[in-house]
């Protein structure tokens, strides 16, 4: 199908550019890419993709937007305090481009529901704020066999990365086996998060979803990128497949969905009980 | 054997904040031992009491995960970069 006159005008930039063309920018348009946490990552990442022409964009969050948010969450303005931050995204990507259709998920992602959320998009997004739903996503992408563009945020710090399905290539679960016991790591909302930082992982997310779209370059499957904000220095690490993950290994042991609540210990959102924070179950 | 350590923002609480450190021994285990001694607390917070890598912390030597090398045994040479990379959350 080709392309109107109004996205022949609106994506004009990515028209000329070698690697996307009209071929490129049609891909896109047909694209579904679901984000999940409408927060510090998933804010650049839904908002270069809504900018980009990414046809369907998936949102899930379950939080409402707090004045503490707008430090680095973009999606949200002040006016939205107090409302489903879902609803406050959609309002925003749909102002900055209306062809895109917007599909919001208002839920926890739990092993109830994960497939049903995650199986209509080509590819995920991963900007949620805790472990038990990075490793539920984690999982659920290896055993639909959806590409998952990884990002993470600490301080000062992030951490970026491409996780595709099938052997032979790292998963989530190839490089943190496990996730920390409950209380030995601080969440965002504890030790804070310097707002620009997540814009910047975030962003890497977009070039990674877009590209996998396209289906142009070399992706980070199988390297870690991290990015140390206070020294300004970006390194990666590889990433190698491990034969023995019991997702993606050679003798996988977790073959179905679990709720990582059980021995993470620590629900979504939840904050270890010695933290003094506001309760919020969304992302940082 | 002098290395670098990265030290990630997690636990520089132990080296005071600083994000590089020196280390020196022949071997991982060696280089974190020897951290052990001017960073009590360290140690614990990446080796199990039966003394592996914790499975929710990565180290590198250069840019290998040691744990495709010889794990805590992995040997280094003078100037390598010997980086800690807890997993974290944050989003």
């Amino acid at each position: 199908m080709s392309l109107s006159e109004d996205e022949v005008r609106r994506y004009a930039r990515h028209i000329i550019l070698p690697g996307i063309g009209g071929d490129g920018q049609r891909k896109l348009i047909d694209a579904s890419v679901l984000v999940i946490g409408a927060g510090g990552l998933g804010s650049p990442a839904a908002m270069y993709l809504a900018a980009a022409g990414v046809g369907t964009i998936g949102l899930v969050d379950f939080d409402r937007v707090e004045l503490s948010n707008l430090q680095r969450q973009l999606l949200h303005d002040t006016d939205d305090v107090g409302r489903p931050k879902v609803d406050s995204a959609r309002d925003r990507l749909t102002q900055l481009n209306p062809n895109v259709e917007v599909r919001t998920h208002p839920v926890l992602l739990s092993s109830e529901n994960a497939f049903d959320v995650l199986g209509a998009y080509d590819v995920v997004v991963d900007g949620t704020d805790n472990f038990p739903v990075r490793y539920l996503v984690n999982d659920a992408c290896q055993m639909l066999g959806k590409p998952l563009v990884y990002g993470s945020v600490y301080q000062w710090e992030g951490q970026a990365s491409v996780f595709l399905p099938g052997p032979n290539t790292p998963c989530y679960r190839c490089l943190f086996p496990e996730p920390p016991p409950p209380g030995t790591v601080p969440s965002c909302a504890e030790g804070g998060v310097f707002g620009v930082l997540p814009g910047i992982i975030g962003s890497i997310q977009a070039v990674e979803a877009i590209k996998l779209v396209l289906g142009v370059g070399e992706s980070l499957a199988g390297t870690l990128v991290l990015y140390d904000a206070m020294r300004s220095e970006f390194t990666s690490v590889k990433l190698r497949w491990d034969p023995d993950c019991p997702v993606c290994g050679k003798h996988p042991t977790v073959t179905e969905l679990i709720d990582y609540e059980a021995f993470c210990g620590l629900a979504p959102g939840q904050a270890p009980p010695e933290a003094e924070r506001t309760p919020s179950a969304g992302e940082a | 054997m002098p290395v670098t350590v990265k030290v990630p923002t997690i636990l520089r609480t132990h080296t005071g904040g600083e994000g590089r450190v020196d280390g020196e021994g022949a071997t991982v285990r060696e280089v974190l031992d020897d951290l052990e001694e001017r960073y009590p607390g360290i140690r614990a917070r990446l080796v199990t009491e039966e003394g592996a890598l914790h499975r929710f912390v990565n180290v590198y030597v250069n840019d290998e995960d040691v744990r495709y090398l010889g794990a805590l045994e992995t040997e280094v040479r003078d100037g390598d970069v010997v980086s800690i990379l807890p997993a974290v959350a944050g989003g």
